[in-house]
């Protein structure tokens, strides 16, 4: 059998780990592998080289590295912001395009101790006004999150104005930097942010491993979510991932802020593929797609369904993904589409292609090759087609 | 997630397209679900002279599920009598597919009703046949 080009288009999900970060990685699996806690040699070399890490993690958003603490990932770093803040009734305000990892504690913190939840609404583009977060904070809110950049549109928020405004207020200000952390400019101080959420497999480093900046002054606020021992000052217990914390630190090294190239390559991608009829880019575009996060493109393409163009771009060798109902567990189309006020019909036909670190032109030739053939033949046994509506 | 029927059914559909003066079209499903199913049917007598599918074909905008059942079906329908044709069930889909993934046993395996709204217009259209003649 021929064998097929692979084009991995979806480093939004997640990256290869990179081959620097696993070579760093690699003796502490089998000769470094003392526990950070231990007295003896091996556990104290395990220390150094945790506090080392958080050192280098703390630089890439310009924190204190006694601000950093080690998670199993963007989720949990999540989880512990909200719930770690909100321990009793109050406000929190946050918005629609917010990853379920910030939605679900917040429904949860709505069901269990009754608090309440202002969800912002977004423009066409993805964007939260500012001045709708002025306007919601109220006397008893505890919180406000919203994300930085968003996985699904590439949406990048207005942080430092919402940081501004959070600050004046004497009000909590978290951030999900998942996405953007590692690809754009972050400063922690200068945003006015008080906890930020960042993943390591986002960015070529290991699945499992994250981070939460907590800034100094709140740290005495948040409650622990994860009781046990006294690692990371107490506030998330359990022996660290001394290996997955060396890797995410080696991909913190490695990262490129504004990467040219990705986004000189997102371009040709964006440019190419609306040349195909009946098509368009989902989230920041014209002279707001600098505000859009470089390696992100999410197109929605009329008549026909995403799941179906996902895994006949799959049989061809190219991995992108979509925000159909068909392709989610809830059989609701994405949350985020929906939110830039897109038809549901129209958030089915969606396909969004993530770019990363090893994505070179050939890989955007090939898809600017094979997808309007793909989407060509859908339509072609699809109803619903200009030439059948008569549209 | 799943078969590889399903997969065989989804890259390489049977049957695909219209059929140009069809004796009953059939169409269920709704857009803003994602999903939207048409079946083509022409009828013929066979040989024991009873009505039967003598082709079939289907146009379908959906998910993988979606476009399995569509060309599943039009292969369990072909050249089967009318009244066999309408007792093809979901489930009958479902199992020719090697199963469906729970999820999409409802919301998807819309291809029996297409079928059944393609048989029921050739018969409406049929009865109003009949009743023009009888009224000449």
């Amino acid at each position: 059998m021929k064998k097929i080009k692979k084009v991995y288009l979806d480093n939004a999900a997640s990256t290869p780990v990179a081959p620097e970060v696993l070579a760093a990685m690699k003796p502490f699996f089998t000769e470094k592998y003392g526990n950070a806690s231990s007295l003896h040699s091996f556990g104290q070399d395990a220390k150094n080289t945790l506090e080392n890490a958080r050192r280098t993690v703390a630089k890439m958003i310009n924190a204190e590295p006694d601000e950093i603490f080690f998670t199993s990932g963007g989720s949990e770093s999540n989880n512990l912001a909200l719930k770690g803040i909100a321990t009793k009734q109050g406000h929190i305000i946050t918005s629609a395009v917010e990853h379920p990892a910030v939605l679900k504690p917040c429904e949860f913190l709505n069901k269990s101790l009754g608090c309440e939840i202002t969800i912002l609404p977004v423009d066409k583009e993805g964007f939260v006004s500012v001045e709708d977060v002025k306007k919601a904070i109220k006397e008893n809110t505890l919180l406000v999150s919203i994300m930085h950049a968003n996985n699904e549109v590439g949406v990048i928020q207005s942080i430092a104005d919402i940081g501004n405004i959070c600050r004046e207020k004497n009000i909590i200000f978290h951030t999900d930097a998942v996405q953007s952390f590692g690809k754009i400019k972050i400063d922690a101080k200068a945003m006015n942010v008080d906890m930020l959420s960042a993943s390591s497999h986002k960015i070529n480093g290991p699945k499992g491993v994250g981070v939460l900046y907590i800034r100094g002054g709140i740290r005495n606020r948040i409650m622990p979510q994860i009781h046990g021992g006294s690692q990371e000052l107490g506030i998330r217990a359990g022996t660290e991932n001394v290996a997955g914390v060396v890797g995410f630190a080696k991909a913190c090294e490695l990262a490129k802020i504004d990467d040219k190239s990705i986004i000189k390559l997102r371009n040709k991608l964006i440019k190419g593929v609306l040349k195909i009829e009946d098509s368009w880019l989902n989230g920041p575009r014209g002279k707001n797609l600098d505000k859009r996060l470089g390696n992100n493109a999410n197109f929605s393409f009329k008549y026909i369904e995403g799941e179906a163009l996902v895994l006949r771009l799959d049989a061809l060798g190219i991995a992108g993904s979509t925000g159909s109902a068909c392709s989610s567990k809830s059989l609701k189309p994405s949350h985020v589409l929906s939110a830039l006020g897109l038809r549901p019909e129209d958030a089915h036909g969606s396909l969004r292609l993530t770019l990363g670190k090893y994505t070179e032109e050939e890989d955007i030739d090939y898809v600017l090759n094979i997808l309007p053939g793909v989407v060509k033949e859908l339509r072609s046994i699809s109803p619903f087609t200009k030439q059948n509506k008569g549209e | 997630m799943y078969s590889k029927k399903v997969m065989e059914h989804f890259n390489k559909p049977k049957n695909m397209g219209e059929i140009k003066n069809a004796d009953g079209v059939g169409q269920v499903g709704n857009p803003a679900c994602g999903d939207v199913m048409e079946i083509f049917i022409k009828v013929n007598k066979n040989k024991a002279g009873k009505e039967s599918i003598k082709d079939i074909k289907f146009k379908t905008m959906g998910c993988v599920a979606a476009l399995a059942t569509s060309s599943m079906i039009t292969e369990l329908a072909k050249r089967k009598t009318l009244a066999g044709a309408k007792k093809i069930t979901r489930g009958d889909i479902a199992d020719a597919l090697e199963g469906l993934p729970p999820l999409k046993m409802h919301c998807s395996n819309l291809a029996a009703d297409a079928l059944k709204a393609a048989i029921e217009d050739y018969e409406k259209k049929k009865n109003r046949r009949s009743d023009n003649h009888e009224t000449n």
